[in-house]
C-alpha cells in the first residue's frame, strides 16, 4: 500500500473494536506519565500566577490594568473574545460535522469539546473581572430582589451575558452526555476499586441497552441541531457588544459574521495546536491520522480567507461611508501608532495561512502547529486591533490617549492560558479522550462498506 | 442459596452486531417478547429487530425550547412594560425585537436541558446498581461484546440456552437479581 493511501484512512487499518477499547482506556487508566506530569506542573503554576492576579484584582481593583479613559476596554476584553471564540470549532466539530454527516469528526469530537467547554469556562471570567465590583455579576442576571430591578433587556451585554451562561452549559451537557458510555467502558476496563467507584459514578450506570442508545442518538441529533444556531448566535452577541456601541470601526453590521468567521479560524487553530501534540505524545497517530490534520487545515484555511476578507470589506466601508471618524481609525491601523498589530494580523491571519494551500504543508506536523500558533496570536492582535484601535482616539481629539499593559495584564493573559491548560491537562489524565464508542461505529460501517 | 435466588433472564454473549441482531430476531420469532440487546456502539437495525418505538426525547427538547422561548418572552415584557417601565429616547416599552436575543438563547438552553432530562429519565439513570451487571464477563458489553438477555424470572431455561447456542452464542448465563 502507498503511503498516500494510507494517508487518506481515518483509522488505522488494524484497529479492532478490541484493541481500540484497551487503547484509549489504558490511556485514562495508566499512572501518570513523566511527560504529562511536566505539562501539569507548568500549567498549575501559571494558573497559581492567575489566582494570584485574581486576588490583587479583588484587593485593588482594575486600577491594577492599563486600562483608563479612552481606553476603558483592553486585555479583559481581548482575552474574553478571544477565549469564547476558540471555543468555536469544538462545537462546530462535534455539532455541524455531525449533521453534515463527516466521518472524520469522530477522532476529534471528544477533545474539541472538552476544548470548548475549558475556553468558554475560561472566557467568561474575564468580562466579571472587568466589572469593577465583580462580587456584583450576578446583578445581570433576571432574579427576584428586593431593590425591584430587573436587567436592562435592550442591552446587548445582557444578551451576551445570556449566550454565555447558554453557551457554557449546553456545551458542558453536550460534552458530559456524549461521554457516558465511554465513562461506562473506563468503568468497566477500571482493575483498581477506587477507578471503578470513580467512573461508575461518572458513568451514572450507562449500560448500552439499545433502548438507551435510541434515546442517545435522539438527543445527540438534537443537541448537535441546537448547537449550531446557539454557537452562531453566541459570536453574534459577542460582536453585538461592540457594533451597538457608537465608536467608529465597532458600528458596523459586519461585526457578526465577522466575529463567527474568526471564532472557526482560532478554533481550528486551537484543536489543531492541541491535537498535534497529543497525536504525537500521546501515540494517537493511529486514531488522529494525517488526513485529520489535512481536513482541520483545509477548515482554518477557509475561515481564514473569509476573515482576510472581512479586513478587507472594513477599509472599504469606511472608504465608502465618508464618515471623516471611520476613516481616521482604518487609515490609524495601517499608520498609526498601533500599526505593528495591524501588520502583525496580517502576517499572522492573512499571509501565513495561504501556505495550507499546499498539501505537503498540510501534511507536515511542523509546520501546521507553527503556523496555528501563528494564526493564535495573531487572532488576539485582532481583537487588540479592533478594540484598542477603536478606542484610543475618540472623536474628540483632546481625549485621545495611549494604551500601554501593566505586568497584570500580561498575568492575566498568560495566567489564563495556564488555567486552560492546566483543565486540559486534567482532562487528558482522567477522562477518555477519544469517543471510542463512535470510532467503534466507525469501525463497524468501514468494515461493512469493504 | 441458589434456590430462593430470583432470576433476571439469560444473558447470551454474541461476537459480531450481525449475530447479536440475527439472535434477536430469532428469539423473538420464537416468542420470547421480552429481550435487551446491550451493544459497545449503537447499533441501528437493533431498534427494527427489538421493535422500539419512537422516544419522547425529540418532545421533551421542543417542550423545554417553547417554555424558554415563551417564558423569557412574557419575563421581559412583565418587567420592561408592566413591572418597571422606563422611557428612553420615546421607544416603545414592549421592544419585541430587543427582546429576541434573550429569548433565543433561553430557548437553547432550555431545549438542551429537556432533551438531556428526558433522555436520562427514559433511561432510567442513574441507577448504579442492575442485574446484568451480576455477570462477570458483562464488562465487554461496552468494549466488544455483543449481549442479549431474555428476561425469564422462572421456568426451565434448558430450551432457550440451546437455542441460543444454537444461535451462534459464545457464552450463555443465567442472570441472577
Amino acid at each position: 500500500m502507498s503511503a498516500s493511501m494510507h494517508d487518506e484512512r481515518l483509522l488505522a487499518r488494524e484497529h479492532t473494536y478490541t484493541s481500540l477499547s484497551d487503547k484509549v482506556g489504558e490511556l485514562a487508566l495508566r499512572p501518570n506519565g513523566r511527560l504529562w506530569f511536566i505539562a501539569f506542573i507548568c500549567s498549575l503554576l501559571l494558573t497559581l500566577l492567575f489566582v494570584a492576579g485574581v486576588g490583587e484584582l479583588l484587593a485593588k481593583g482594575v486600577g491594577i490594568w492599563g486600562i483608563n479613559i479612552p481606553v476603558a476596554w483592553a486585555f479583559a476584553l481581548i482575552n474574553y473574545v478571544w477565549w469564547i471564540a476558540i471555543g468555536m470549532a469544538g462545537t462546530f466539530i462535534s455539532g455541524a460535522l455531525y449533521l453534515a454527516r463527516q466521518k472524520w469528526r469522530s477522532s476529534l469530537n471528544r477533545y474539541a469539546e472538552a476544548m470548548t467547554v475549558f475556553a468558554v469556562s475560561v472566557s467568561g471570567l474575564f468580562p466579571i473581572f472587568h466589572l469593577g465590583r465583580p462580587f456584583f455579576f450576578y446583578w445581570v442576571a433576571p432574579y427576584p430582589n428586593r431593590m425591584a430591578v430587573w436587567p436592562q433587556w435592550r442591552s446587548s451585554l445582557v444578551w451576551d451575558f445570556l449566550a454565555i451562561v447558554a453557551y457554557l452549559l449546553v456545551s458542558i451537557m453536550f460534552w458530559y452526555v456524549g461521554m457516558l458510555p465511554d465513562l461506562g467502558s473506563l468503568r468497566d476496563q477500571a482493575r483498581t476499586r477506587g477507578k471503578q467507584i470513580f467512573y461508575g459514578l461518572l458513568a451514572l450506570g450507562w449500560r448500552g441497552e439499545a433502548r438507551h442508545w435510541k434515546r442517545f442518538e435522539s438527543l445527540n441529533l438534537l443537541l448537535a441541531g441546537l448547537a449550531v444556531p446557539l454557537v452562531f448566535s453566541v459570536h453574534s452577541m459577542v460582536a453585538l457588544d461592540f457594533s451597538e456601541g457608537l465608536v467608529p470601526g465597532w458600528h458596523s453590521t459586519l461585526f457578526p459574521p465577522f466575529f463567527v468567521a474568526g471564532a472557526l479560524f482560532s478554533g481550528f487553530a486551537m484543536a489543531l495546536a492541541l491535537g498535534i501534540p497529543m497525536r504525537r505524545w500521546l501515540g494517537l497517530g493511529d486514531i488522529i491520522t494525517p488526513k485529520h490534520l489535512d481536513n482541520l487545515a483545509k477548515m482554518m484555511l477557509a475561515a481564514g480567507l473569509f476573515v482576510a476578507y472581512n479586513y478587507a470589506v472594513e477599509f472599504f466601508m469606511a472608504y465608502y461611508s465618508g464618515d471623516p471618524y471611520e476613516i481616521t481609525e482604518v487609515r490609524d491601523r495601517l499608520v498609526g501608532p498601533y500599526a505593528w498589530v495591524f501588520w502583525t494580523v496580517v502576517f499572522c491571519n492573512v499571509l501565513a495561512p495561504q501556505l495550507l494551500w499546499s498539501p505537503r504543508i498540510r501534511r507536515n506536523t511542523v509546520a501546521l502547529f507553527v503556523i496555528s500558533l501563528l494564526v493564535l496570536i495573531g487572532m488576539w492582535f485582532e481583537r487588540f486591533m479592533l478594540i484598542v484601535n477603536s478606542l484610543f482616539r475618540p472623536h474628540l481629539p483632546s481625549s485621545w490617549g495611549m494604551f500601554y499593559p501593566t505586568l497584570w495584564d500580561l498575568i492575566f493573559l498568560f495566567g489564563s492560558v495556564g488555567l486552560f491548560f492546566f483543565m486540559f491537562t486534567l482532562f487528558v489524565r482522567w477522562l477518555p479522550i477519544v469517543a471510542t464508542f463512535e470510532m467503534r461505529k466507525l469501525i463497524h460501517e468501514l468494515k461493512e462498506s469493504g | 442459596m441458589a434456590k430462593e435466588q430470583k432470576r433476571y433472564g439469560c444473558m447470551a454473549f454474541f461476537e459480531t452486531p450481525e449475530a447479536l441482531v440475527e439472535a434477536v430476531r430469532s428469539v423473538r420469532t420464537a416468542g420470547y417478547a421480552d429481550t435487551e440487546a446491550y451493544t459497545p456502539f449503537p447499533v441501528e437495525e437493533l431498534d427494527e429487530a427489538l421493535g422500539i418505538s419512537s422516544t419522547s426525547v425529540p418532545l421533551a427538547t421542543f417542550a423545554g425550547g417553547a417554555i424558554g422561548f415563551v417564558g423569557m418572552l412574557v419575563m421581559q415584557y412583565i418587567a420592561a412594560v408592566v413591572n418597571y417601565p422606563i422611557r428612553v429616547g420615546g421607544r416603545p416599552f414592549a421592544s419585541w425585537p430587543a427582546f429576541i436575543p434573550a429569548a433565543l438563547e433561553v430557548t437553547f438552553l432550555l431545549a438542551a436541558t429537556g432533551g438531556v432530562l428526558a433522555m436520562l429519565m427514559g433511561n432510567r439513570l442513574p441507577k448504579f446498581y442492575h442485574p446484568v451487571f451480576n455477570v462477570q464477563r458483562f464488562e465487554r458489553a461496552s468494549q466488544d461484546g455483543f449481549v442479549l438477555v431474555v428476561r425469564m424470572e422462572e421456568g426451565d431455561t434448558s430450551r432457550l440456552r440451546q437455542m441460543l447456542q444454537g444461535l451462534g452464542a459464545v457464552q450463555v448465563d443465567e442472570v441472577s437479581v
